[in-house]
């Protein structure tokens, strides 16, 4: 297990925080312009799904 | 549309409440004579067993893996059935995760105290049961991703997805921060040495925080607020973005643990700038956890569940906020190693992590019950002296950490250190460490009252075992693929898909983290005179890791003039080649030993080991007479240095056959005959002159090395 003597050397290692960076960014970006054009009517379903099962408001609190 | 009929399986639910609360008391238990300890050494009990180096750990993996990993799985197992519209995938799976995961602990709790250690914080548990952790993991995925894959609801709500996010990456932690080499039954030494142990761990010591004590919690927190307040999430969208912002992002974050390390520039400045931009997303959560109260913030007047939980965000936020500021480089330069981070991380375990606990518990067990709480007085009672016990905790150790830390750093108009004696910097922040435990203690008050709570609330219900549902079959809705949908909608329905790509997003971070490490030579600068450690100090490094040392002193000397003068030249990374596991540690309730070796002679070892206060009186660091009476265990030294010869150490080819034990008696006899002449008769086979054997050999290899090469 010598990791350190597989390879002596890789020239230009600061380009790996570089395109990590960039990997994010551009995920981001993307990810963060669709999420805001998603469907409306489609999230609000999404967001009741935990509650289904509340049949009726009074009865998640019991009275706690 | 068929309509099916199917009951949620309560009865695992249960099970797991109640090893959350039982564990949460052993655990918080264990702190609470851990804090004792720091005020009073007598509470170490003069045993080995009982020492503050093996409770600590015994504490951490009690409130992380025992309180924090029941209250995944209680809150887990809830949600999951109801967000799926199905029964647990496999019952015999469900059991099977529940005995094996309180076995797992059972072993812990016995083989921490006993010695048996990795030494690597959060992954202190010995190979065989790691093996069993893996395996217990693993059925635990079966089974969740079993019972998504047989839902009858369509989508895969957000909380689902923070549950899978965890389960894919505590494996791929857990796994590669274990490797390691076995010598014996419940012995063995890290793959990875110095450095690289040092990243690989602190990669996965962050990321534990981040996929064991956050996302999965970030998962609860999405469906049990909702429901304790009976009102969708603030925004849906925030959530999807919040998800992959953080997983994405934490996965990086792991070396703003070692800044100011020998770890390489640019691996602290990567791990700085993702913490930073961790705040948004972190706050994004907090946002659209409270936010999600909105218009209904007279409820968490009337409603203790909701106290907590509003408790619990905020100090998720506060925590989250403060994580960040501690990886910039200039405030980590005062935090680490001081009770700064202590203050930080309770900030999280005991208001996020256990007042989200805490409120889930008191929601979720009168329905499981088919009752009312006990007592609403006495949640209330447990909710106001919690808050007060997290305050009592907190602010006295950051103003410990503050004080402690601008003592070490301060001169005199004459260039000299103010505080030369490392032990006054300790006294000085005793008082605080009272306060602490008064902390502590109200915490654990409240979690006591609970207990009996939640106890006399069963008592005074029956549990619904096998809770009735109905839901259309999901195969018979309309079909699923539909070209034109949106692409986000298609992976919410596929839950292997996520699995996968929340692996690639969590592997990306983590691999360009370490590859270089392993793959360039360059980046650990190698220095010719550091050489292997002798047999004796091996041996003696193997006792150093029993007792738990690293727990309370560090070996890193940071490149700073106010470390330099007090210890010695700053640590290299070529120092640690050989460092397998690595010894940096990340508190310093005691000074830095890097460069201790040398620097008294051997008798002040032996006695400062029978007695620190013999040697620095009013020091808290327990006794160890045992280590002078045991005879050192040199059966397995053969094995020891064939598994070192395997890892990379240069020890000459057949030098375990014969060689290594000669070499061991040798060097025992001289340390025994230097102690001999200061009027100290010990015989040379006891564990004490191995020990003293490593700690005279610690930092000093660099000393031997000619001018020319430099880090």
């Amino acid at each position: 297990m010598k990791f350190i003597t597989y390879l002596e050397t890789i020239s230009g290692i600061g380009i790996y925080p570089l395109v990590s960076l960039l990997i994010f960014f551009l995920f981001f970006v993307i990810l963060f312009v669709r999420v805001i054009f998603m469907d409306k009517t489609f999230i609000n379903e999404m967001g009741q799904l935990p509650l289904e099962d509340n049949k009726d408001g009074n009865e998640t609190m019991l009275g706690i | 549309m068929e309509i099916e009929k199917f009951y949620y399986d309560n009865k695992i639910v249960r099970n797991f409440a109640w090893a959350t609360v039982i564990w949460g008391v052993v655990g918080m238990l264990v702190g609470l004579i851990a804090a004792l300890q720091l005020i009073w050494p007598v509470f170490n009990f003069e045993l080995p067993y009982t020492t503050f180096g093996r409770i600590r750990p015994l504490h951490t993996n009690a409130v992380i893996f025992a309180f924090v990993g029941n209250g995944i799985f209680t809150g887990l197992y809830y949600s999951l059935q109801r967000l799926c519209k199905a029964r647990m995938f496999s019952d015999l799976l469900s059991n099977i995760n529940f005995w094996g995961w309180q076995l797992i602990i059972v072993a812990a709790a016995v083989s921490l105290p006993l010695g048996f250690t990795t030494s690597k914080e959060y992954a202190e548990l010995e190979w065989p049961i790691d093996i069993a952790i893996t395996i217990l993991w693993v059925v635990f995925g079966i089974n969740m991703m079993g019972t998504i894959i047989k839902r009858r609801e369509k989508h895969i709500y957000v909380a689902i997805w923070f549950f899978i996010a965890t389960f894919v990456t505590v494996a791929v932690l857990h796994i590669v921060n274990s490797f390691e080499m076995p010598v014996s039954f419940m012995k063995s030494y890290s793959m990875y040495a110095g450095v690289q142990d040092a990243l690989v761990q602190w990669w996965y010591g962050h990321n534990a925080v981040a996929f064991f004590l956050t996302t999965p919690y970030l998962g609860l927190m999405y469906y049990f607020i909702p429901k304790a307040a009976n009102r969708p999430v603030y925004s849906y969208r925030l959530s999807i973005i919040h998800f992959w912002a953080l997983i994405f992002l934490y996965i990086w974050a792991g070396p703003h643990h070692l800044l100011y390390t020998a770890l390489p520039n640019w691996a602290q400045s990567l791990g700085t700038v993702f913490s930073i931009m961790l705040i948004a997303p972190s706050w994004g959560g907090m946002i659209n956890g409270l936010l999600t109260l909105r218009g209904a913030w007279d409820k968490v007047r009337e409603s203790v569940v909701l106290k907590f939980m509003v408790v619990a965000v905020t100090a998720y936020g506060m925590a989250t906020f403060e994580g960040p500021m501690l990886s910039l480089k200039n405030v980590n330069a005062i935090s680490h190693f001081t009770d700064w981070t202590i203050a930080h991380v309770h900030v999280g375990a005991l208001g996020w992590n256990g007042f989200l606990t805490f409120g889930i518990l008191y929601w979720l067990m009168p329905r499981l019950y088919r009752t009312e709480l006990f007592s609403k007085k006495l949640a209330g009672f447990h909710f106001w002296i919690g808050t007060i016990g997290i305050l009592f905790y907190a602010i006295p150790m950051y103003w410990a950490g503050f004080t402690q830390s601008l003592m070490w750093k301060e001169f005199t108009a004459d260039g000299f250190l103010k505080y030369p004696n490392f032990l006054e910097t300790v006294t000085q922040i005793v008082p605080m460490y009272r306060l602490r435990a008064v902390g502590g203690g109200l915490y654990l008050i409240g979690v006591i009252v609970m207990v009996y709570n939640l106890y006399r609330t069963a008592k005074s219900g029956n549990l619904l075992a096998n809770e009735e549902a109905e839901a259309p079959a999901l195969a018979k809705q309309p079909v699923l693929h539909n070209p034109g949908e949106h692409w986000h909608r298609r992976l919410e329905r596929k839950p292997v898909m996520m699995l996968v790509f929340s692996l690639i997003m969590i592997l990306i971070g983590g691999m360009v983290e370490m590859i270089p490490t392993f793959l360039v030579k360059e980046n650990i600068p190698t220095i010719s005179s550091v050489k292997p450690y002798t047999p004796l100090e091996l041996e003696g490094r193997d006792i150093y890791i029993r007792e738990g040392c690293y727990n309370c002193h560090s070996q890193m000397v940071r490149p700073f003039r106010s470390e330099t003068e007090r210890y010695g030249e700053y640590s290299k990374a070529g120092e640690f080649v050989y460092d397998h596991p690595f010894l940096w540690g990340s508190k310093r309730t005691g000074p830095d030993l890097h460069r201790v070796g040398g620097k008294y002679p051997d008798s002040w070892h032996f006695n400062h080991m029978e007695d620190p206060t013999s040697m620095s009186p009013g020091s808290l660091m327990p006794s160890y007479p045992w280590l002078i009476e045991n005879q050192l265990d040199v059966e397995n030294l053969p094995k020891k240095i064939s598994v070192m010869q395997k890892l990379g150490v240069p020890y000459p080819d057949g030098y375990e056959k014969t060689q290594a034990r000669t070499d061991l008696d040798h060097q025992a006899a001289a340390i025994a005959g230097r102690l001999s002449k200061d009027g100290i008769e010990v015989m040379a086979d006891r564990e004490i002159i191995a020990l003293i054997a490593y700690l005279q050999r610690l930092g000093t290899d660099i000393k031997a090395e000619p001018k020319t090469a430099s880090n």
